[in-house]
């Protein structure tokens, strides 16, 4: 097999608290789902350096989310637009971006979500982009509704939209979800206090952008994500 | 420069992605002997997992046009998980070690606010004894919960318990 550089050099370790703890008392269901035990840290090699490869042939982009055969969803129609990058600013070309949302009433397209809030027939609340070479993506939708969910007493989540991407390797592997400026739902959602670092988590809310915004048509917000970056030291050596 | 995004759980509604035949590795006609790989996901109470997603990658064979490496089953409602695939190989580690045959596992649910990563090994392979990742763990039970029994023709049985006594093995890397 030979060295291989490129396949070879493992992942930065991830910046303290940067990142949610399993554990987390006041997201109820850690509770169960949390491990006791450490996880092994283990160097990685082709098997986490490496990542699975995603064509748009095999899966079509789905960019516009805000229309469905040829109807318009209700609600706030928005651009959302930012680059993927790793952790050394290099762009992350013709990568798979999968995104799902709730509606603008706050409800999914689900069998398990009975909240009491509309189904738009026009609505389905899924897409997939694709990076360009520069690492920008870019879709439509519209602004999903906030909703009620059991973790405590009057419980909402904050508006937000799930992201899923892979990057080159599978140690890479990102699934967040991205907030809207301004929602004061934040301040009290468990989830997006998950993030201990408060600035990893402002990184987390789009921002209004009025140079993506297009006149008489849509708002736009821009969201930008960064993946790991490669160790400074080949694995290998 | 910004340090990575951070991670959010992907929540009880991440099916609007899921396409069954993704955790058919072999659909697109991939040569060689095809295998299963099943288990089932249970929480700290013993109670199965239905809601997760269960992501899986193998550097080897090493991914093509026919085999996409690449997996994704849910559980159901007894936190059933089922892969089809081609069983892999070993493949070189770190210096010149040689790791055992394996396959990687990203494990995604609503209470789980980041991945879990961890790897699947083959019983009686004989390379699992000098495997680099197995090495590191020293309990022979702990070890156990990285390796898949057979479960029949060309089937492969691995339960992963995320909190408690027979807790999984995750790894960081």
């Amino acid at each position: 097999m030979g060295q291989n550089l490129a396949a070879g050099i493992g992942f930065r370790p991830l910046q303290a608290g940067t990142q949610p703890a399993y554990a987390t008392p006041t997201y109820r269901s850690t509770a169960l789902r949390a491990p006791f035990s450490a996880p092994i840290s283990f160097p990685g090699s082709l098997t986490e350096t490496t990542g699975p490869r995603f064509t748009p042939e095999r899966f079509p982009p789905l960019t516009d989310l805000s229309r469905v055969e040829g109807h318009d969803a209700q609600g706030q129609r928005i651009i959302v637009a930012g680059t993927v990058t790793d952790e050394d600013g290099k762009p992350v070309p013709h990568t798979m971006i999968e995104l799902w949302q709730a509606n603008a009433a706050g409800r999914y397209r689900h069998p398990v979500d009975r909240h009491d809030a509309p189904l738009d027939p026009w609505f389905h609340g899924a897409g997939r982009v694709f990076t360009d070479a520069g690492g920008r993506y870019r879709f439509v939708s519209v602004r999903p509704g906030s909703y009620p969910w059991r973790n405590h007493k009057n419980a909402w989540r904050p508006s937000h939209i799930h992201f899923s991407l892979f990057g080159p390797g599978f140690a890479q592997r990102l699934i967040t979800q991205m907030y809207f400026e301004g929602d004061p739902l934040l301040a009290l959602d468990p989830i997006f206090h998950s993030v201990p670092d408060a600035q990893a988590r402002e990184r987390l809310v789009a921002r209004l952008a009025i140079d993506l915004t297009e006149p008489e048509w849509a708002l736009g917000y821009r969201f930008d994500i960064v993946l790991r970056g490669r160790g400074a030291t080949p694995m290998e050596a | 420069m910004p340090s990575a995004t951070a991670q959010q759980t992907i929540g009880p509604y991440w099916h609007l992605l899921e396409d069954p035949q993704v955790a058919d590795l072999t659909r697109f006609g991939a040569p060689g002997p095809a295998i299963t790989l099943q288990g089932r996901l249970f929480d700290g109470a013993g109670a199965p997992v239905g809601d997760a997603c269960i992501e899986l990658w193998q550097a080897d064979p090493s991914p093509s046009e026919l085999f996409p490496g690449f997996g994704r089953s849910g559980t159901n409602a007894d936190g059933w998980f089922r892969f089809r695939t081609l069983k892999p190989g070993p493949i070189r580690g770190c210096g010149n070690a040689t790791e055992a045959p394996h396959l990687a596992l990203a494990i995604h649910a609503r209470g789980l606010t980041r991945p879990l990563f961890t790897r699947v090994y083959f019983a009686a392979d004989a390379l699992n004894e000098t495997d680099p990742l197995l090495s590191l763990i020293d309990d022979r039970a702990r070890r156990a919960t990285l390796i898949a029994e057979p479960d029949g023709d060309h089937t492969w049985r691995l339960d992963i318990r995320l909190q408690g006594a027979r807790e999984t093995v995750f790894i960081v890397f």
